[in-house]
């Protein structure tokens, strides 16, 4: 049979929709049927003690020792910089926890801030492409810096300011290359990962590790044992911004 | 192909405009490839306001888009007559102005070579999926029956009858382009200001306005450049749908001021403030929002008067201000507003760059070439009857 061009654009049209078809399918009847492996066996979290931290007397180390373990680009104009984890004063990251009388013992002090690894992150609901999702087995949300389109969906859906998007280059801006993890290129968002790279090591995270007054704790938040857990039992802590439904998983002790 | 060839007919006058569009386009396009060198450093944008003119640019022309059914819904569902002149140029300018979409869509991205990932890994539950999937439906819709009805034009017979249910698709399709597009927004955590159920049909009601605007100014201007005869009945029916969506719009409008000022929440005050008044000395965003408010009341009062709404002379001047007023709102206002303050109380002032400007006039210029191309094929059919 002779194929005219007629034939020929039906066919493959009719292949086209067939693909997109299977795709679509495939995608809706997946998000309808949660898989039964949700169970998550760990929970990472982090507990910040904001009594032991010395941010105030200027004390950067836990940022510096992200900044060097994971490449992170240092620029100076704000508008472009890239930060995984860095400090702002507690008014604006407790913005609901402030009286008008009562000068807050912590007003004006800088509070280390990460991103939350929230039980139910609103940036991975909004990824068109899953290049940002939580991870199963330890509930950490992570980012795929190979599949990210730079859409900055994300950047809109977090509320709390935690992602960071690669504006140009990133490479020129790093201090001192770690050859043991990846450099990002320019378009793409990144932020925190709780050291997973870290953790497969059996390592705990960089900032944890280096904090001299061990102020961050880190550790299983499903285990009622772990370390964060018995000090959660002890003592008030806050997270930031729970009304949203987001369920953080990094707790600050006041 | 397409009746294209009768495109490329036509008066000096004609090819000064395609070769004006062509250089803008060209400027444009050199201002993306530096962008796509540099990256997206050369824009305005920061780490607090992610999303500026382009993602803007994007909401406005979606509503554009949709503003197509304002002239098919009457035509095709209640067969009003008097809009069959002018139903193509509203099809025609639904397929102009999603193609711009797209475009304001893929120069925001990041990684634009990785833009296939969206139908690659499929997401049903990111917002931007949907939108994909309804603006380029939208798309597909609009130009199948724009083409089907013109060449059944051209050929002197009636229409196929497979293109009926495909027009009554169209109708709450154009609904759709614009709910999800504004469901992008209203479904954040911790961005107060996009938080609200009225964000849907407040942007239904300005596209509805905005869109039917610009279809009377074009055809004004058809008819000075091209003899193209609207109907005085048709443009009159336009300047009372555009009439009804700006009272709409404007109430709509006075519905969110008045939540967020009698309410007094903090979140959702700020950034009402910041966008009408101005919060902790930065207002660069105020003066244009005033003038926004001041053309659609002014639009309002010459619209609603039934004598200056009929005055050949007052109505396009109603109708740029309504299109003008509706720019700086849903094209500067509502996005840049919703990301200032930050949630962290950052006000971080956002000023497009000049580069940023050019791309975005080059994507303009795009649409602007296609609406003159189709235009121009739609009244040379007409004319050879």
């Amino acid at each position: 049979m002779k194929i005219t061009r007629k034939v020929f654009l039906q066919l493959s049209g009719l292949g086209l929709l067939a693909v997109v078809g299977k795709k679509a399918v495939r995608a809706i009847t997946e998000a309808a049927a949660p898989s039964a492996k949700t169970k998550t066996t760990k929970r990472w979290g982090m507990v910040i003690d904001l009594g032991k931290c010395r941010q105030e007397a200027g004390c950067v180390d836990c940022i510096k020792a992200c900044n060097t373990a994971h490449n992170i680009p240092q620029f100076a104009d704000r508008a472009h910089e890239v930060k995984w984890i860095w400090n702002q004063p507690f008014e604006t990251v407790f913005p609901l926890v402030q009286t008008d009388y009562v000068k807050q013992g912590y007003a004006g002090h800088p509070i280390p801030l990460l991103c939350n690894h929230c039980a139910n992150p609103p940036c991975v609901r909004v990824c068109p492409t899953q290049a940002t999702w939580k991870r199963e087995e330890d509930g950490i949300v992570m980012m795929d810096w190979h599949r990210c389109i730079g859409c900055r969906y994300c950047m809109a859906a977090c509320p709390y300011g935690s992602r960071s998007f690669n504006w140009q280059d990133p490479r020129p801006a790093i201090a001192s290359l770690n050859p043991d993890f990846p450099t990002r290129t320019k378009g793409v968002v990144e932020k925190c990962n709780f050291c997973e790279e870290r953790l497969a090591r059996g390592q705990s995270p960089a900032c944890v590790g280096a904090c001299p007054e061990k102020t961050l704790v880190f550790g299983d938040l499903n285990d009622p044992d772990s370390e964060p857990r018995q000090l959660l039992r002890a003592r008030f802590a806050l997270q930031r911004e729970p009304e949203l439904g987001t369920s953080p998983s990094v707790y600050y002790l006041v | 192909m397409f009746m294209f060839e009768k495109a490329i007919v036509g008066g000096r006058r004609y090819w000064a405009w395609i070769l004006c569009l062509g250089g803008i386009i060209l400027a444009g396009f050199l201002c993306y490839l530096w962008q796509l060198t540099h990256g997206l450093v050369i824009t305005g944008l920061s780490r607090d306001v992610t999303w500026g003119l382009y993602i803007a640019q994007f909401t406005f022309f979606v509503g554009v888009a949709a503003s197509a059914v304002m002239v098919v819904l009457p035509y095709y569902l209640h067969d009003y007559k008097q809009f069959g002149r002018i139903t193509i140029l509203g099809e025609f300018l639904a397929v102009g102005a999603v193609t711009m979409c797209m475009l304001f869509i893929f120069v925001d991205m990041g990684q634009p070579s990785r833009v296939l990932n969206v139908m690659r890994y499929p997401t049903p539950w990111s917002l931007m999926f949907w939108d994909m999937i309804s603006l380029g439906g939208y798309l597909v819709l609009n130009a199948i029956i724009s083409l089907v009805m013109l060449s059944s034009e051209r050929q002197g017979v009636s229409p196929p009858h497979w293109i009926k249910p495909i027009i009554i698709l169209s109708i709450p399709w154009a609904v759709s382009i614009h709910t999800v597009t504004a469901f992008l927004y209203c479904g954040l955590p911790g961005r107060a200001f996009w938080m609200t159920a009225v964000l849907a049909p407040r942007f239904l009601a300005s596209a509805f306005a905005a869109g039917p605007a610009l279809l009377i100014l074009l055809c004004l201007v058809l008819r000075k450049v091209a003899g193209f005869d609207a109907g005085r009945e048709a443009v009159d029916q336009l300047g009372i749908i555009v009439t009804y969506a700006m009272v709409v719009d404007v109430f709509l409008v006075a519905m969110e001021f008045f939540t967020a000022f009698y309410s007094r929440i903090p979140e959702h005050l700020e950034h009402f403030r910041y966008v009408f008044i101005g919060l902790d000395g930065n207002y660069h965003l105020a003066p244009w929002m005033w003038l926004s408010a001041l053309l659609s009341l002014s639009a309002l009062v010459l619209l609603l008067v039934p004598k200056w709404r009929h005055n050949p002379h007052l109505l396009p001047v109603a109708c740029v201000f309504v299109f003008i007023s509706l720019w700086l709102d849903k094209g500067l206002g509502l996005i840049v507003g919703g990301f200032t303050p930050s949630p962290l109380g950052a006000i971080t002032t956002y000023t497009p760059t000049l580069p940023e400007a050019t791309i975005v006039l080059g994507v303009w210029a795009i649409g602007a070439l296609m609406i003159t191309v189709l235009y121009k094929i739609a009244l040379s059919v007409r004319e050879a009857h």
